[in-house]
């Protein structure tokens, strides 16, 4: 589709890198079909080719409206229709110039919004206010109470063995699921292999990045370039999938040489794992993957999480729908909490459908969002397994 | 047909007749359309929730158009519509306040079918997706017009079922969509298009009836209205119920790939297959163009350096395909494919027609712009056609990728532009019409399964004569006696024909010359 781009817009190189997005799309409508809001609402301003034409609204007319902002606050940025989409259009590349070119116009940002951004990159902070919560749960707002089930885990520091693998503990993670990682460093260690955490790691700023926060997102990017230091050869390994997923991102966000060696560096745990053989942790056999948004659409990473586990000797049931979205989507389920509801109910549905004794995922959003509300247990991948006896 | 009447005691079903039976010649011109106005806005107000009604510009411009892009136009209100009582009321406020409606499904449909009116309203169906009944034992399945064509399939799945016309777009395109353009696909060689697969629907009238066709048996005494309604372009009712027939799921499948060094070669073997009396359940074919947008997305494996590739699905009995596959085999080879491969495997058969399925998109890594012709011509003139489409495509200086349903010879040439560029825009238009023409001259037929919509409107007056056009328009005028229903689409007013013909004057003879010129 063509954009004639306002006048105001025409030297802005975002915007023509916007404009080219748009210029692959040929407005067929696949993305629509695997769009979970679309398929919730069947409104074309809630499905993909909605967003991307009120996108192009806001480039031919450079003025703030309200119709694209509140289309764009309910787009989980899944990415499932890049998935779908035939064309290429880099639809997650576009939404974001959007949200930030909306949050300029705008100019403000909401007071749940502001909190967000400051607590939960925040760990102490987020900590703190998490145990208050906890505390006095009946002040705590509805849509934020479901999610204070857990208990604040005691914090453990991971030994720092030097090596070239990184582990990131990633700030919801480590306050809340910090077992994910702990389960990781055994797992290393069992195989022999040394890493190293870095004590001054930073929020991967996928959380600024969704609301168009870009250049404090790229404030916690740069400083977490340089807290870790990299050097040739280094991996970094995430397990949280959203995380992963911008971490990946920080060449193209930043453009700099190290920015682009940092993102080349980092794996998901499951594409550095996947050399290793494991066996099944638990006596518990069948289960399900629910593989997160960002694993699978963000990070193109498929199939390999099941393979693992289908080698470690889990009997991992199909899922239908694979491809939804959980509703989770970072801070998507308080933001927009209605809708993000809804479609866990239906992802749990579909989850549920086979029987399985776990849930298995990989990412904490995911798994604290599902995990709320099933009975059924909800956990990393990661700690399904333990490493296979050496034969 | 059962009709049920709204409220008028004088029976339209019998004013219908009335004017099918009419035989007085009366010129039709278009009726000059109503202003919108605020009494409808009012009205449409009172009887739908608020949030179905869109008419900020922000929220009705991403309606403006379908899959055609090239032609847009903002509407003055849309409407989305979540029950079949919704319907009705928009209907009722475009007949009382003469506004004109457009009824739109999931916006995939490649004719412009679905282009808003800047004074009209648009009905969009999306909402109505609700599966209402499947019966397994009578192989049918009754549906809002919203579901996806696939979603039905996906619904039936575990009862073995399925159905069986199936669009590249039947992930997205809705149900309603196809019925109204008589969607067609990759299975319709074998199982029909979607005429032959619906046996029931609810259609409501402008007029406010209810009409219920068909039903869930095969033949139904009166005349035959459902084939009247299946591919009338939204211009004689709003489908809110569609009853479709469901096949069992063939026990075996396997689909031959064939690559040929020459295009033409390919085309004769398609006329060879079926003069052999071999009916596939899909024959499809790519050229080279469109072989490389669809593997450069889908990475199936077709081979990039074939001029053309066919792909041929056989189903039923593993006796039938076995022996099947193999003539078909023997015929590829005989007619000059080079390389030939059997996909035995359901997901290898899946993998081969996701490219296929993705092509027409996929194209849209090849030009900014893709203009999607829909052509159908007897399958022994395949090779001339595509020969000539070649030579028009060096003429015009713009590429052609081509991508079809060669089993019934419905053509599929994606000329590729680039619409900012007004020149380009231009000659792609003009190339379009001309490939049309050679169907028609060839003869075949200007739509195979996208239907006629607005880019196929001129076309229609080389197709058909003033007679007949002038039959089309009556018989809307039955259900329609306002013409407010999807104005300006698929049947062109004889002016529009006859300015037009004054830009084609063949052979000196001037068309329509009883018309008055001005």
């Amino acid at each position: 589709m063509q954009v004639q781009l306002s006048p105001t817009l025409a030297r802005d190189d975002e915007a023509k890198r916007a404009k080219d997005i748009i210029g692959k799309c040929v407005h067929c409508g696949f993305c629509n079909a695997t769009c979970p809001t679309y398929r919730h609402f069947g409104d074309e301003l809630q499905g993909p080719r909605g967003r991307i034409y009120l996108i192009k609204g806001l480039l031919e007319r450079d003025e703030f409206n309200e119709t694209a902002s509140n289309s764009l606050s309910l787009c989980l940025t899944c990415r499932a229709c890049e998935t779908t989409c035939p064309s290429g259009v880099e639809y997650g590349d576009l939404v974001g110039y959007a949200r930030t070119t909306l949050a300029r116009q705008e100019g403000k940002t909401t007071l749940t919004e502001r909190i967000l951004l400051r607590v939960l990159p925040n760990f102490g902070l987020f900590r703190f206010l998490y145990r208050l919560g906890r505390m006095f749960k009946f002040f705590v707002p509805g849509s934020l109470r479901g999610s204070l089930y857990r208990r604040l885990p005691k914090l453990q520091s991971l030994p720092s063995e030097g090596g070239n693998v990184v582990l990131m503990q990633g700030c919801v993670q480590r306050s809340l699921t910090p077992e994910v990682v702990n389960h990781l460093a055994h797992l290393l260690t069992s195989l022999g292999i040394k890493f190293r955490v870095c004590s001054s790691e930073k929020c991967c700023g996928a959380l600024h990045l969704h609301l168009g926060h870009r250049e404090k997102a790229q404030a916690f990017m740069s400083a977490n370039i340089s807290a870790l230091s990299l050097n040739e050869g280094d991996i970094v390994l995430s397990t949280a999938s959203g995380c992963g997923s911008t971490l990946k991102e920080y060449g193209r966000e930043m453009g700099s040489e190290e920015a682009t060696l940092f993102s080349n560096s980092v794996l998901d745990v499951a594409e550095f794992l996947h050399q290793f053989q494991f066996k099944a942790r638990y006596e518990k056999r069948k289960i399900v993957f629910q593989s997160p948004c960002t694993l699978q659409h963000g990070q193109k990473v498929t199939g390999v999480v099941e393979q693992i586990l289908h080698r470690a000797g889990y009997n991992l049931c199909e899922v239908r729908d694979d491809n939804q979205c959980c509703g989770s989507a970072g801070s998507f389920a308080i933001l927009q909490s209605e809708t993000s509801n809804a479609l866990r109910t239906k992802k749990l549905d579909a989850l549920l459908e086979p029987d399985p004794e776990i849930i298995a995922t990989a990412n904490v959003g995911c798994q604290l969002h599902l995990e709320c509300v099933s009975r059924t247990p909800v956990k990393h991948w990661i700690e399904l397994l333990e490493v296979a006896d050496k034969t | 047909m059962k009709v049920r009447h709204a409220s008028s005691e004088h029976s339209s079903l019998r004013r219908h007749q009335v004017a099918l039976n009419s035989t007085c010649f009366v010129l039709q011109h278009v009726k000059p359309i109503a202003v919108p106005n605020a009494v409808a806005l009012e009205l449409l107000r009172q009887e739908l929730p608020q949030s179905s009604i869109l008419i900020d510009r922000n929220e009705v411009e991403p309606f403006e158009t379908d899959g055609l892009t090239a032609i847009r136009e903002q509407p003055w209100v849309v409407v989305l519509a979540e029950t079949v009582a919704h319907v009705r009321s928009v209907l009722r406020v475009c007949r009382e306040c003469e506004v004109p409606l457009v009824t739109r499904g999931a916006g995939t449909g490649l004719s412009g079918g679905a282009r808003p009116n800047s004074d009209g309203i648009l009905l969009v169906m999306t909402k109505m997706n609700k599966i209402l009944d499947v019966d397994a034992a009578n192989c049918t399945a009754t549906v809002e017009p919203g579901v996806t064509n696939l979603a039905i399939s996906e619904a039936v799945k575990e009862g073995g079922l399925y159905y069986a016309p199936d669009p590249s777009s039947q992930i997205a395109c809705s149900i309603g969509g196809n019925v109204a353009e008589n969607a067609g696909g990759v299975h319709c060689l074998k199982y029909g298009l979607t005429l032959h697969n619906v046996i029931g629907m609810k259609v409501q009238t402008i007029e406010g009836d209810e009409l219920v066709l068909g039903g869930k048996s095969y033949d139904n005494a009166s005349y035959d209205y459902m084939a009247l309604f299946v591919g009338s372009e939204g211009m004689l009712g709003v489908v809110t119920e569609v009853t479709v027939q469901l096949l069992p799921i063939p026990a075996n499948q396997q689909v031959l790939l064939a690559a040929f060094n020459e295009l033409e070669r390919a085309g004769e073997c398609v006329a060879g297959i079926i003069s052999a009396g071999l009916v596939p359940a899909g024959l499809e074919m790519m050229d080279k163009l469109a072989i490389q947008a669809a593997e450069e997305y889908a990475g199936v494996g077709y081979p990039t350096d074939a001029e053309a590739i066919l792909l041929c699905e056989l189903d039923g009995c593993l006796e039938e395909v076995e022996q099947h596959a193999a003539s078909v085999e023997d015929l590829m080879r005989s007619r000059g494919a080079y390389d030939v491969s059997i996909a035995k495997e359901p997901k290898d058969c899946e993998r081969l027609w996701r490219g296929r399925k993705a092509a027409f998109p996929a194209a849209g890594r090849l030009a900014p712009d893709y203009y999607c012709m829909d052509g159908t011509i007897p399958r022994y003139e395949i090779g001339r056609v595509l020969r000539s489409i070649s030579k028009m495509s060096d003429r015009y200086g713009l590429s052609v990728a081509n991508v079809f349903h060669a089993g019934d010879g419905n053509l599929h040439p994606l000329i590729l532009f680039d619409a900012s560029d007004k020149e380009q825009m231009r000659k792609a238009e003009e190339f379009g019409g001309e490939i049309l023409e050679c169907c028609v001259l060839a003869g075949g037929t200007i739509t195979g399964e996208h239907g006629v919509g607005i880019e196929k409107i001129d076309q229609m007056c080389s197709q058909f004569s003033d007679v007949e056009l002038d039959q089309f328009h009556r018989l809307r005028e039955a259900f329609d006696q306002a013409k407010l229903m999807n104005p300006g689409k698929a049947i062109p007013t004889l002016a529009r024909c006859s300015e037009l013909g004054g830009m084609h004057v063949h052979r000196g003879a001037l068309p329509h010359p009883e018309l008055e010129r001005f």
